[in-house]
């Protein structure tokens, strides 16, 4: 056997070597003095592709985007102080919405922690909260442990966000390396109690009322073909989160699309009639359930999550599972028996046909569900190759209720956290991830402001991300709340000052499309969403359209109001 | 918690919680943080290495709450805790301390 060749690297080089040994070849990021060692090896990586991001939050939310089509681990960059404050609002995000991700940030030298040096900030402590797990790395050795770590417990059981800062020393400290570590995967997954799957087996077979409730989870665990597979043996009526949308195709006859806050009445209806709720990958979020005990009233619960400290948190479950989802259905399906529940899916399709969701204008491209579908329309035949991502208002709710998303990951919104200027970075790191699909991006005039710098990052990147705004000169849905729970006492949510949004992105290179000025937007679009490369379209809307129905916070989701 | 005096405040129940975690600077924090996040107090605390240093025990005393069982559940989750044991209040790990609080 050859003698293993030994080398000299720095800290810096080790991470390189690292991250290409880990198959990473996109990452986003924005240097800094704390974190130079690690560019300057990274310029010299023929592997590793940089992007750079306008600013950190920016980079964040690129790698989400990589993440989130991917569902690979993303990996993003900054440097200590401001540069590591940035990112926090991104891996916060990604924590609530189970993204996997590496965050690397660059800190002040060792011997120089915790003396307030320039651009010190405590990156370690300010992550601890929003992180799955983070490092403060000692020594460079320690790298060729916490890396491939990094990347195992980002991808594993219920993927989130981890965060290595490595100081400045760390970076330049030289090791010899002899040998290299396998790359981090992400933990085999175990098999579920075979009592636990035959008691849950027991209770679908013996349901009158059942309904199928899919959460992010789904997607994350690639169980969507399953779990779908399970809903048609079963005839289970199936409802979705807005992190699982896409994971039933909406037009599946099963499917009730998205339940709760803005989930159509007949979704709601139908929980509330259901006798056993099958909760898959999901978190019983507030916005899911509304208020908690009147959710479901008269079901029982299966609950299956691979965090067990989601089980019983919110609502006790008759039979909690903590597994998989899809090892899980794997288990269970085979004992589910095939049914055709004709009285209960009779009953649903009642509910359907008296309480449907209403799309007012949908078939006008100058209205919010218009516009949607004019996009949907206009991007392929079903409009489910492109990837869709939101900022976070009414726009969103509006393509959460409206778009005929039908794959999993298709659909890249900010969830849990509900972050503003998501969805533009998002949008570049999905493109990034997956150069031959269309991007678009719906967001607000309120939204794209909050990370409207990243216009120059698409440029330089030329992805293919095609940005509607839907601009209704306001922060919509405070003005709508304002409207309806604060006596129309409309305050800071109208725009006194709005930007000539077209101008802006033709001053970042973009091409644009202004709706408002085209007799014909539908033809106006198709020839705008066949262009490849970044492109604004703009569409105003008016800042008295409300998404609806609606669920006041707090409230019973049977209580709607609208739609 | 102000509303209550000192004599029912004893008198709430307590659980001693018993923590094998590793030994390194931080992990304390991690720990004590998801007690503070959620303004569940934790009214003892008391840490060591044990055997070679790799590894050090906490013991926590908290109050008997409803979220106690979240509480494990959350601690379990944490990647530097190897395992949670839980104990009632009649566990003399403080109780022997008390000579030191007069």
């Amino acid at each position: 056997m050859p003698r293993p060749t030994t080398e000299t690297l720095t800290g810096a080089q080790i991470v390189v070597r690292l991250l290409e040994r880990q198959g990473v070849r996109t990452l986003s990021g924005i240097p800094g003095g704390a974190i130079l060692p690690i560019y300057d090896a990274l310029s010299q990586s023929s592997l590793i592709h940089h992007v750079l991001a306008r600013h950190e939050q920016g980079a964040g939310f690129i790698a989400q985007g990589m993440a989130r089509a991917s569902g690979e681990v993303a990996v993003c960059m900054a440097s200590s102080g401001p540069g590591a404050t940035n990112l926090l609002t991104a891996i916060a995000d990604a924590k609530l919405d189970s993204i996997p991700m590496l965050a690397i940030t660059g800190q002040v030298p060792t011997p120089m922690i915790g003396t307030d040096a320039f651009q010190e900030v405590d990156t370690y402590g300010l992550s601890i909260p929003i992180t799955k797990h983070n490092f403060l790395v000692g020594s460079a050795q320690e790298l060729l442990d916490i890396i491939p770590r990094a990347f195992r417990l980002a991808a594993s059981g219920r993927p989130g966000p981890v965060l290595v800062d490595i100081p400045k020393d760390v970076q330049n400290q030289a090791v010899e390396i002899s040998e290299w570590p396998a790359p981090g995967v992400a933990d085999p997954v175990l098999a579920a109690p075979a009592e636990l799957i035959e008691h849950a087996a027991a209770m679908i077979n013996a349901a009158a009322r059942p309904i199928l409730y899919l959460g992010g989870g789904v997607v994350h665990s690639g169980a969507s073909e399953l779990a779908v597979a399970l809903a048609e043996k079963a005839s289970l009526p199936t409802v979705m989160t807005l992190m699982a949308l896409g994971a039933m195709p909406v037009d599946h006859s099963l499917s009730l699309g998205m339940l709760g806050m803005h989930g159509a009445r007949c979704t709601n209806f139908a929980l509330d009639e259901c006798d056993l709720l099958i909760a898959l990958g999901a978190r019983f979020d507030d916005r899911a359930t509304g208020k908690v005990a009147a959710f479901c009233p008269q079901a029982k619960i299966i609950h299956i999550d691979i965090d067990c400290s989601e089980l019983d948190k919110i609502k006790t479950a008759h039979v909690g599972i903590c597994g998989d989802v899809a090892a899980v259905l794997r288990q269970l399906a085979p004992q589910v028996g095939a049914q055709l529940r004709a009285p209960w899916l009779s009953r649903v399709a009642v509910l359907k046909a008296e309480h449907p969701l209403r799309l007012p204008g949908v078939d006008d491209a100058r209205t919010p569900y218009g516009l949607i579908r004019a996009v949907a329309d206009g991007l392929d035949e079903f409009g489910d190759q492109a990837i869709v991502a939101t900022d976070v208002g009414q726009h969103q709710m509006w393509v959460a209720q409206a778009y005929p998303l039908r794959r999993p990951r298709q659909w890249l919104t900010s969830g849990g956290l509900g972050t503003m200027g998501f969805g533009l970075p998002a949008a570049i790191g999905a493109s990034l991830a997956q150069p031959e699909r269309t991007v678009v991006c719906f967001s607000g005039d309120g939204s794209i402001l909050m990370n409207v710098q990243e216009f120059a990052t698409a440029a330089e990147e030329d992805v293919n991300v095609k940005v509607v705004l839907m601009n209704n000169a306001s922060l919509g849905l405070v003005f709508q709340q304002q409207t309806m729970f604060y006596g129309e006492r409309i305050f800071a949510s109208k725009f006194k000052g709005v930007p000539d949004f077209v101008k802006v992105a033709e001053g970042f290179g973009w091409r644009t499309l202004d709706l408002d000025l085209t007799d014909d937007p539908r033809a106006a679009l198709r020839r705008a969403l066949a262009l490849r490369g970044p492109m604004l379209i703009h569409a105003s809307i008016d800042m008295r359209e409300q998404v609806l129905p609606m669920v006041a916070p707090g409230a019973s989701n049977k209580d709607m109001i609208g739609g | 918690m102000n509303a209550i005096n000192k004599p029912e405040k004893q008198a709430l129940a307590r659980t001693v919680l018993e923590l094998d975690v590793n030994n390194h600077a931080g992990v304390m924090s991690h720990v004590v943080g998801l007690f503070s996040r959620r303004a569940y107090n934790v009214e003892g605390i008391l840490c060591m290495p044990v055997g070679d240093g790799v590894s050090s025990r906490i013991w926590l005393m908290v109050g008997e709450d409803i979220r106690l069982d979240q509480m494990v559940k959350q601690v379990e989750k944490l990647e530097d805790v190897l395992a949670v044991r839980r104990h009632g209040a009649e566990h003399q790990v403080f109780e022997r301390l008390e000579e030191f609080f007069r």
